[in-house]
């Protein structure tokens, strides 16, 4: 980390915003001109809206290095609070922005709450809390009649579309880019690393892990706010068990602490889920026996703690037939 | 209320703390000796449920003796299990020893998956009612008619702990068990096979989870596929809330996620509010003691 220097930081920057635009550009070539069919760009669309979920995982299970299981509460709140604007207030779709930001910010006010047992219990303690956290706001939903109960919202406007997704990706990868390499992204890497010794010399423990629990649950907010307006309905059976496991599968296959990873992950894990589709229920006994082979080849994931650039530089190396010394930034 | 009410509730409350305590016995097993958060066990308790279910509606239909059937199924269940957990173990957990703590975890989530939707395909996702494995007689309590079933689930729980009790402190595989879960790596330099050791709380756990799973069957008669995942969930934060890897505090804590499912309906306005209420006590209670009730504290080194 410290033998990058700030030219390669930048360029490496601007390398991902012009794939990512590239990307976007294609999109909109393959919506306007129908190159492809409905169903494909609705799985472009889950790609997109998953991969902003599993950023928001990865900024607290990845670069803080806290195994949380609140992003299913998170993502609650977001569709929640979103849909019920766009419902009754912000009917309009030129509002749409609006009722995003006030889900995300939603998740925010709440993910600050959620990381105040942070500063004293960890590991599989912290994790039972969290997962108590998301079990919590599925049961408060379940039971809140004013938001239908188990029924949860329905005929919500459907505002989600491409665009929108893939907008708000770009905007959780710029702000993730951004956080993870200013002063709090490495004091937050530093707590992963050793959370006493960077105390020692003077890491505001308890600021950081609040400020990287609430970045963490806008994000996964946001993502709740898209899935709740591209579905047109929202349940709080959406938001328990599957969906923990779901954004835990998607931050782990794809690589903790590496955004590229995060965006890889989400992909690779819908595309498997849309592939496996014709197996019926046995999918999902082909994507478990997956998930165990991935693991024990690939224990960190496909990009732990790498992006692009230091794939490109392994490659290079093993081409030049150098040893592949630096690969692993952080680990 | 009256005072048979009050019986009944307290025997029902007896009844879900000793399963609920076994479940989380059979979790901290594995947790306190191989250090590892086994997402996978509830699908062993599944599997539990459906062996038990085939083998004594199997059975039923040849022996009558229906104590001696309940052994029968109970072993078959309890090697089944146990083979499946071991080769869990040596197929997802073995191979990730030098990998990050996460990875096992994730591992553990997809053989869960694999395994529960396993049963799904094979036995399907209609619900189905356990055969009556222990035998329905109503006997009398001061006066009180009183399910024979239930007592003997009661029974059959506090049996399995002391038992469990009595190996973990008396023979020499529970001093090495004792022995993995405080320090691995010196319990390997006195001579202990840790392998072995990790190997043994696998089937112990798969053992105790066939137990719960048969008394679970017992209680409550009508399961599906998905069977082992509510259950699990709740014996996992009655072993976080005991103190996770701690034999007593899982009991401890068994006892209390079940006092607290049948006290708070009965309060509370909308049962489903229990589940909040158990929460909002586990998380106050990791908040104030962070190791759980019968945590030992872990002094970290530096």
């Amino acid at each position: 980390m410290t033998k990058k220097n700030y030219s390669t930081g930048k360029n490496e920057f601007l390398w991902q915003l012009a794939i990512l635009l590239a990307i976007t550009l294609t999109l909109i070539a393959l919506k306007e001109m129908r190159l492809v069919s409905t169903s494909f760009l609705l799985i472009l669309q889950y790609i997109g809206i998953y991969a902003i979920l599993t950023l928001g995982i990865n900024i607290v299970n990845g670069y803080l290095g806290v195994f949380s299981l609140a992003h299913a509460g998170f993502m609650a709140i977001g569709a929640y609070v979103s849909a019920y604007l766009s419902k009754y207030f912000f009917t309009d779709i030129t509002m749409f922005a609006v009722s995003i930001m006030a889900g995300a910010i939603a998740a925010l006010l709440v993910g600050i709450l959620v990381a105040i047992p942070s500063f004293k219990t960890k590991g599989d303690y912290l994790a039972i809390i969290t997962l108590g956290f998301s079990l919590i706001v599925q049961s408060l939903l379940q039971n809140a009649r004013f938001v239908g109960a188990s029924k949860g919202l329905n005929n919500i406007p459907k505002f989600t579309n491409i665009y929108w997704v893939f907008g708000c990706l770009l905007f959780a990868v710029f702000i993730t880019n951004r956080f993870v390499r200013s002063k709090y992204g490495r004091s937050m890497q530093a707590i992963r690393e050793d959370e006493t010794a960077s105390n020692l010399v003077s890491v505001d423990v308890r600021k950081i892990k609040t400020i990287a629990f609430a970045l963490s649950a806008f994000l996964i907010g946001i993502s709740g706010a898209l899935i709740g307006h591209l579905l047109g309905y929202t349940s709080p059976s959406a938001y328990g068990f599957v969906n923990i496991v779901d954004g835990l599968v998607m931050v782990y296959l794809g690589g903790t602490g590496s955004i590229v990873g995060s965006i890889f992950g989400s992909a690779a894990w819908q595309l498997i889920v849309q592939l496996l589709k014709q197996l019926d229920t046995w999918r999902w006994v082909v994507g478990g026996i997956l998930l165990i082979f991935v693991m024990v080849f690939l224990p960190k994931g496909v990009f732990g703690n790498m992006e692009l650039d230091d794939l490109f530089r392994i490659i290079k190396e093993k081409i030049n037939r150098k040893e592949p010394g630096r690969g692993i930034r952080n680990g | 209320m009256n005072v048979n009410i009050i019986i009944q509730q307290v025997i029902n409350f007896l009844q879900l703390g000793s399963i609920y305590a076994l479940c989380a016995l059979s979790f901290t097993m594995v947790y306190g000796v191989a250090r590892l958060v086994n997402f996978a066990h509830g699908s062993i308790f599944g599997v539990s449920m459906y062996v038990l279910f085939f083998a004594s509606t199997f059975l039923f239909e040849r022996i009558k003796s229906p104590w001696f059937v309940y052994v029968i199924v109970l072993i078959i269940a309890s090697v089944v299990t146990s083979l499946i957990a071991l080769l869990l173990e040596s197929a997802a957990y073995k191979p990730l020893k030098n990998a990050p703590k996460i990875a096992v975890v994730v591992s553990s989530v997809g053989a869960g998956m694999a395994i529960q939707y396993l049963i799904l395909n094979l036995a399907g996702s209609k619900a189905l009612r356990m055969p009556a494995l222990i035998p329905n007689l109503r006997i009398e309590l001061a006066g009180i008619p009183v399910p024979l079933y239930k007592i003997m689930v009661i029974v059959i729980a506090i049996l399995t702990m002391v038992i469990l009790n009595v190996i973990i402190k008396g023979t020499r595989l529970g001093v090495a068990m004792r022995a993995v879960s405080q320090d691995r790596i010196a319990a390997g330099f006195m001579g202990i096979d840790t392998g072995r050791v990790v190997s043994a709380s696998f089937v112990f756990g798969a053992v105790i989870a066939s137990v719960a799973a048969s008394l679970y069957g017992t209680a409550y008669s009508i399961f599906a596929y998905d069977v082992g995942e509510g259950i699990i969930w709740w014996s996992f934060i009655a072993a976080v809330l005991g103190g996770i890897g701690s034999i007593s505090g899982a009991v401890l804590g068994g006892y209390i996620i079940g006092a607290i499912s049948i006290i708070a309906p009965i309060l509370l306005p909308v049962s489903s509010y229990k589940d909040i209420v158990a929460f909002a006590v586990l998380i106050i209670v990791l908040l104030v003691k962070p190791t759980g009730l019968m945590g030992k504290k872990d002094i970290e080194k530096i």
